[in-house]
C-alpha cells in the first residue's frame, strides 16, 4: 500500500500538469468547435448554393478521415509550407476544425428540427429572419442541440489524448515522458485512465441528465 | 380614400401547381370578410399571400393605400428587403390554424417579445401592453404559463393577443379553430367576435359557416383557386347561386 | 499559385512507384483491423446489452460499469495499457492484437448503448404479439425482435464502423504496421509530410466516405420507413 502511495506520490503531480493542459486544451477547442459548427450552419440555412457545397465538402472531409491524420498535416506538414505552428495551437486548431464538422450538423439538424411555423409566426410579427433565429429559432434550438453537444464534449476530451502524438503537453504526453523515464508503464497508464475517467464521469452524468429532461419535455 | 387592403388579380403557382389564378379584392376600413371553399383550393395560400409569407407569382397586394411586399421602380415590380417587409408585416397580424406560440417563452412573453424586439418598447411598457392583450382575450390568469401547460383554446387566444400586440391594421385568421376539440371552438369563436364587434378589419379562412354568418360583412367562396361567388352573407350563404357552393354548404352543414 | 499546385502534384508521381508498395499492404493491415475490431466490438456490445437488460443484479452492475468505463477512457490509454502496460506481468501482444483488442473494447461500450436502445425500441406488445401466436422467446427475438431493432441499429452500427476506421490510426502510436505508420515513415524519410499526411488522409476518406455515405442512405430510409408506419 505505501508502495502504491508513494508511487502516486511521485507520478501523480506532473499528470496532474498534463491533465491541466488537456482540460484547456478541450475547452479551447470546444469554443473554436461551437462557434464554426454554429456559423455553418446558419450559413447553411441561407441557401447559397456554391457556399454550401463548400461547406458540404469540408463536414464531410474532416468527419471521414482521422482527427490524427489532420492534426499531422497541420503539425508536421504545414511547416513544409512554411508556417511553423506550436503543438498546442496545432491541437486545438486540429480539434476545433474537426469539431466545428462535427457540430455543424448536430446544429444544421437541431434548427431543421423547428417547425416552419415558429419562423412563419416570428415574420407574421414583424420579425426579420435574423431576429426569429435569434429569439425564437435559436433559444429552442440550443435546448435540443445540448445533448449531443455534450456527447461531442465528452468524445472531445477523450480525443485530446491523440495531441500528444505532436507533443502537446497534455496527460497522455506526460505518461509518455514518465514511462521512458521511470519504467512504470502499467501503473502509470493505469493512473491516466483513471485520471481521464474520473473527469468525464461527472461529464458523462449530466449530460445523460440532459437528455432525459429532453426527452421529458418533448 | 384608398381601401385598407387590395389584392389585384393574384396568381401563385408552386412548382407548376397552380393554386391561385386571378384573385382580387378589397377589404374597407373596418369590415369583415370570410372566405370559405373546400380543402386545398387555395385559402391559406391568399392569406399567405396577403402578408407575403409567399410571394405571389403575379399580382400586387395594397395596404392602406401603400404597395404591400414590393418596391416599385418605374414599370417594374421588386420584391422588397427582408427589413422592409418586416416593417410593413408588422402591421398585418397573422393567427395560424396549429397556434405556433414560442414554446420557450411564457403566455406574457410570447406576447411582448415583438413589441419589445420589432418596435424596440421598454420592457415594462411592453408587459403592460401584453398584459392589456391578454385581458382582451381573457387569459390574464394564465400569463405566467408556458404554453405546452395550455389547452389549444388557450393556446389560440395567447396568440391572438400575441397578433394584437402588433396593434395591426390588419388582422388575418387562418381556420383558428380547426385543430381544436369541439368543446374548445367556442370560447375562440367568441374573442374574435368581440374583436369584430370593436371594429377590427379582418380576412377570416374558416370552415364555421355559421360563425361567418355571424361576423362577417362580405363572404367569397373560393374554388380551385379562383373566386367562384361572392356577396353578402345572407345571400352567399344563405341564397347561394352557384350550384358547387350549394353542395359545399350543404356538406359542410350536415356536420 | 498554379505552378506550386502543379509542383506538388508533380512530387507524387516521381514518388509514386517507390511509396505505393510500402502504402498498399498498409491499407491492407487498416482494413484488417477495423473489420476484427469491428467484429469484437459487436460481441462485446451485444453481450452488455444482454447483461444490461438482464434481471441478475451482478451482470447489470457489471455491464453498467464497463460501459461508464468506457465513456470515460481514452482508446489510446486503453492501447497504451494492452500494448506496454502488459509487458512487465508478461504479457506480449502484438501491436495488430493489442490494436484491435483495445478498439474493439472501446467501442463495444459504445455500442452496448446502440444495442440496448435497438432492443428497447421495439414495443413490448410485439414480443406479447409473438407469445400469443406461440412463439418461442428465441423465434420471437430473431424474427420479431431483431429486425426491428435492426432499424434502429442499422445506422449506429455503420457510424461505428466509421469512427473504427478512423481510430485505427491510433495504432500507428503503438507500431501496428497500419497506414497512418507507413505514411509517417515515409514521411520522416522522404522529408515529404505535407504529401505522406495529406495522401494518407486522402486515403482514409476513399475508404470511409462510401460508408458515410450508405449509413445517411439508411438513415433516410428508416425514418421515411418510421413515418409511414
Ligand atoms: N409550399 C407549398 N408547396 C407546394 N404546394 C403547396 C404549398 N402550399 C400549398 N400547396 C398546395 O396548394 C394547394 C392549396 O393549398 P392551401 O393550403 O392554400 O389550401 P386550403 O384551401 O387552405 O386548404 P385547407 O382547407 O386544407 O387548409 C394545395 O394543393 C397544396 O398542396
Ligand atoms: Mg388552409
Amino acid at each position: 500500500m505505501d508502495v502504491i502511495l508513494g508511487k502516486i506520490a511521485t507520478l501523480g503531480p506532473p499528470l496532474l500538469l498534463g491533465a491541466v493542459t488537456t482540460v484547456t486544451i478541450t475547452l479551447v477547442s470546444l469554443i473554436i468547435a461551437i462557434i464554426l459548427g454554429l456559423t455553418l450552419a446558419l450559413i447553411q440555412r441561407a441557401r447559397i448554393t456554391w457556399l454550401n457545397w463548400i461547406i458540404a465538402a469540408y463536414i464531410e472531409l474532416f468527419r471521414n478521415t482521422p482527427v490524427l491524420a489532420q492534426l499531422f498535416i497541420i503539425y508536421f506538414g504545414l511547416p513544409y509550407l512554411g508556417y511553423k505552428i506550436p503543438s498546442f495551437l496545432a491541437a486545438v486548431i486540429g480539434l476545433g476544425l474537426n469539431g466545428g464538422a462535427v457540430l455543424a450538423e448536430v446544429f444544421r439538424a437541431g434548427i431543421a428540427a423547428i417547425h416552419v411555423g415558429q419562423r412563419e409566426a416570428s415574420l407574421s410579427v414583424g420579425m426579420t429572419p435574423w431576429m426569429a433565429m435569434r429569439y425564437i429559432i435559436l433559444p429552442q434550438t440550443w435546448r435540443m442541440t445540448l445533448p449531443p453537444t455534450g456527447n461531442y464534449a465528452i468524445a472531445l476530451f477523450k480525443d485530446t489524448a491523440v495531441v500528444s502524438a505532436i507533443a502537446a503537453p497534455e496527460i497522455m504526453f506526460y505518461a509518455r515522458t514518465l514511462v521512458a523515464s521511470t519504467f512504470e508503464t502499467a501503473f502509470i497508464y493505469l493512473l491516466v485512465a483513471l485520471i481521464y475517467f474520473v473527469l468525464a464521469f461527472p461529464m458523462a452524468r449530466l449530460v445523460d441528465r440532459l437528455e432525459r429532461q429532453q426527452r421529458a419535455w418533448l | 380614400m384608398a381601401a385598407l387592403l387590395r389584392v389585384d388579380d393574384l396568381y401563385k403557382d408552386f412548382a407548376g401547381l397552380k393554386v391561385l389564378k386571378g384573385v382580387s379584392m378589397t377589404l374597407e376600413r373596418g369590415h369583415k370578410t370570410a372566405i370559405i371553399g373546400p380543402s386545398g383550393c387555395g385559402k391559406s395560400t391568399l392569406l399567405r399571400c396577403i402578408n407575403y409569407m409567399e410571394t405571389p407569382t403575379a399580382g400586387h397586394i395594397h395596404l392602406d393605400g401603400e404597395l404591400f411586399g414590393e418596391t416599385q421602380n418605374g414599370g417594374k415590380y421588386q420584391r422588397m428587403s427582408e427589413k422592409q417587409l418586416a416593417r410593413q408585416r408588422s402591421q398585418v397580424g397573422m393567427v395560424f390554424q396549429g397556434f405556433y406560440l414560442w414554446p420557450h417563452l411564457n403566455a406574457r412573453d410570447n406576447v411582448a417579445i415583438a413589441p419589445m424586439k420589432v418596435r424596440g418598447m421598454e420592457k415594462r411598457a411592453a408587459y403592460e401592453l401584453a398584459d392589456a392583450m391578454l385581458e382582451k382575450v381573457h387569459m390574464s390568469h394564465k400569463r405566467d404559463e408556458f404554453p405546452e401547460r395550455l389547452s389549444g383554446g388557450q393556446q389560440q387566444r395567447v396568440a391572438i393577443a400575441r397578433a394584437l400586440a402588433q396593434q395591426p391594421k390588419l388582422m388575418l385568421f387562418d381556420e383558428p379553430t380547426s385543430a381544436l376539440d369541439p368543446e374548445l371552438v367556442g370560447e375562440v369563436l367568441k374573442v374574435i367576435q368581440e374583436l369584430a364587434a370593436e371594429g377590427i378589419s379582418m380576412v377570416l379562412v374558416t370552415h364555421e359557416v355559421r360563425f361567418a354568418r355571424q361576423v362577417a360583412d362580405h363572404v367569397i367562396f373560393l374554388g380551385d383557386g379562383v373566386v367562384v361567388e361572392e356577396g353578402a352573407p345572407d345571400q352567399v350563404i344563405g341564397a347561394p347561386k352557384h350550384e358547387r357552393l350549394r353542395s359545399f354548404l350543404k356538406q359542410i352543414l350536415e356536420h | 499559385m498554379i505552378s506550386d499546385l502543379a509542383s506538388f502534384f508533380a512530387t507524387y508521381e516521381e514518388n509514386w512507384a517507390s511509396w505505393w508498395p510500402q502504402l498498399l499492404p498498409a491499407i491492407w493491415v487498416t482494413i484488417k483491423l477495423t473489420a476484427a475490431s469491428f467484429l469484437l466490438a459487436l460481441a462485446i456490445g451485444f453481450l452488455l446489452a444482454l447483461g444490461k437488460l438482464s434481471r441478475n443484479r451482478l451482470l447489470r452492475a457489471f455491464a453498467t460499469g464497463y460501459v461508464e468505463l468506457a465513456r470515460g477512457i481514452p482508446a489510446l490509454a486503453i492501447l497504451f495499457i494492452l500494448y506496454f502496460g502488459l509487458l512487465p506481468v508478461g504479457i506480449v501482444l502484438d501491436a495488430f492484437v493489442a490494436g484491435f483488442i483495445g478498439l474493439g473494447m472501446s467501442g463495444g461500450g459504445y455500442f452496448a448503448e446502440v444495442f440496448r436502445a435497438g432492443i428497447l425500441a421495439v414495443h413490448k406488445g410485439q414480443r406479447e404479439a409473438a407469445a400469443s401466436v406461440g412463439m418461442t422467446p428465441f423465434t420471437s427475438f430473431r424474427w420479431i425482435i431483431l429486425p426491428q431493432a435492426m432499424r434502429v441499429i442499422l445506422p449506429p452500427m455503420m457510424n461505428l464502423f466509421i469512427s473504427l476506421l478512423k481510430d485505427t490510426s491510433l495504432c500507428s502510436l503503438i507500431t501496428a504496421p497500419e497506414l497512418m505508420l507507413r505514411a509517417k515513415d515515409l514521411a520522416m524519410m522522404s522529408f515529404l509530410p505535407m504529401h505522406l499526411f495529406v495522401l494518407a488522409g486522402a486515403l482514409y476518406f476513399l475508404l470511409a466516405w462510401p460508408m458515410s455515405l450508405l449509413a445517411r442512405h439508411f438513415e433516410r430510409r428508416m425514418r421515411r420507413g418510421y413515418r409511414a408506419g
